[in-house]
């Protein structure tokens, strides 16, 4: 057999019915261990930008919600810098750590996320992404990851002019991604895992 | 940090190493798959740009799941689960993010969705996390969790397993996936370990009895090195930006 020139990645498995246990040990009841759990919000007091709720749900091929999903999401701020180490292009606002895990409630399934709308982000190669959210979806029967965005449907000229929304082929299909309006600063965003209006998810 | 951050394009994800979204086999998977194909791309910055984790957040025994429940120790097989993340090129990956779960001694998790006949252990909380270092080691101390039965085939066991999230330093790397134990039989018979279609993946997951690890007189050692994906060119910071 030759040898590879890269070593493969490690398979996904995957993160089963009990990925609180795990990531969210003190949303589960298991206080105790950490003193809080990790990613509890993409922002801190005093984050500049608009402040906005989105709320929803994760639903499977059956219509049924999932009680037992977990979503992390990853944002620039409100100028479209990421508060990472390896962001070249400056400072990222202190106030906005960009990342935040959302749980489904475990008795209704619906998840909330109050963060600030993000800015527009340069693409790679030319053009620029219209504001958004990337999600990071996992839950029992997941065997990996799925990885799909929040853009919003108020932000209709940066949309168009968006190189990764550009992709879709199906443009009848844009529209699930994108967060509905529902209120002054409140959106509504339905993760379907499958069936009619699935939503796109991303191999990026 | 001390060390450079990393840049970079990500190398596209191997699908089919990984298991795929539909394996009708693990039956929940069924109606949680996507039917439509991704939608694929080069990444960008969204998914090559990720948050800073240090050891500075870390509790002393937040990767000891012996004690870090109540401080008295947990009932089980006393085991050091120890490794290195690692990208595609075999370069250590510090900084990474790892968090663990898993069922105690017994096969019983801490969770109220868990009826299993065997009984909770007061002193197992079950899940713990660490940051790896410079050398993108990692080490946890731990118990050995017992294999459990589960709805999905009339008589399906789940063999030993740890399962573990990572993050490294894009969030477009991010990944959960679980550890096996070498030597045990239910591996084989296993419908979610089964998904993974390439038996060499699968060895992937399977983590040897490492002897060089173990400590006399108190615990075994099994080593479980992490892949995460690649990036294709790496930029430090003191070089100027562009190809
Ligand atoms: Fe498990």
């Amino acid at each position: 057999m030759t040898k590879l020139p890269y070593l493969p990645e490690t398979p996904s498995q995957t993160a089963g019915p009990y990925v609180h246990i795990g990531l969210t040990p003190n949303a589960l009841g298991n206080a105790g261990i950490y003193p809080q759990d990790l990613g509890i919000s993409p922002i801190r007091d005093g984050a500049k930008g608009e402040r906005i709720t989105i709320r929803g749900t994760v639903t499977d091929g059956a219509g049924m919600i999932l009680r037992d999903a977990l979503i992390e999401t990853w944002q620039a701020d409100a100028e479209g810098l990421y508060p990472a180490p390896n962001e070249a292009r400056g400072q990222a606002d202190p106030n906005v750590t960009g990342w935040a895990r959302v749980i489904a409630d475990f008795d209704s399934g619906q998840w909330t996320l109050n963060t600030i709308k993000p800015g527009s982000v340069p693409h790679t190669s030319g053009g620029t992404m219209a504001p958004h959210i990337s999600l990071w979806v996992v839950a029992r029967g997941v065997n990996i990851g799925l990885q799909t965005r929040i853009y919003f449907e108020d932000e209709l000229a940066a949309n168009k002019k968006c190189p990764i929304l550009a992709r879709i082929e199906h443009k009848d299909r844009m529209r699930t991604l994108l967060a509905k309006k529902t209120g002054n600063g409140e959106y509504w965003f339905e993760v379907k895992l499958q069936g009619e209006d699935e939503t796109i998810f991303f191999d990026l | 940090m001390a060390d450079a951050p990393v840049r970079g394009p990500l190398v596209a994800r191997d699908r089919l190493w990984h298991p795929p979204a539909y394996a009708p086999g693990y039956k929940t998977s069924v109606t949680r798959a996507p039917s439509r194909a991704l939608v694929a791309a080069p990444s960008t910055l969204s998914e090559e740009t990720g948050p800073a984790f240090g050891q500075d957040m870390l509790g002393e025994l937040d990767n000891n799941l012996i004690l870090n429940f109540t401080g008295q120790p947990a009932i089980g097989e006393r085991i050091i689960m120890h490794g290195r993340v690692q990208d595609d090129q075999g370069r250590p990956v510090p900084g990474a993010l790892l968090e663990i779960w898993q069922a105690n001694a017994g096969g019983r998790y801490r969770h109220k969705k868990d009826g299993y006949a065997a009984p909770l252990d007061p002193n197992f909380g079950g899940c713990g996390r660490t940051v790896t270092n410079a050398e993108g080691r990692y080490e946890f101390l731990t118990i050995r969790p017992g294999a459990y039965p589960w709805p999905n085939g009339p008589n399906d066991w789940r063999p030993m397993h740890i399962h573990i999230s990572v993050f490294g330093s894009g969030f477009g790397q991010r990944l959960i996936t679980q550890m096996y134990f070498e030597g045990d039989p239910l591996i084989a018979r296993c419908p979610i370990v089964n998904t993974i279609k390439d038996g060499s993946a699968i060895e992937q997951l399977v983590a040897p009895l490492d002897m060089s690890a173990a400590i006399p007189m108190d615990c075994l050692a099994y080593r479980f090195d992490i892949t995460l994906r690649g990036r294709r060119q790496t930029f430090f910071e003191n070089r100027p930006e562009g190809l």
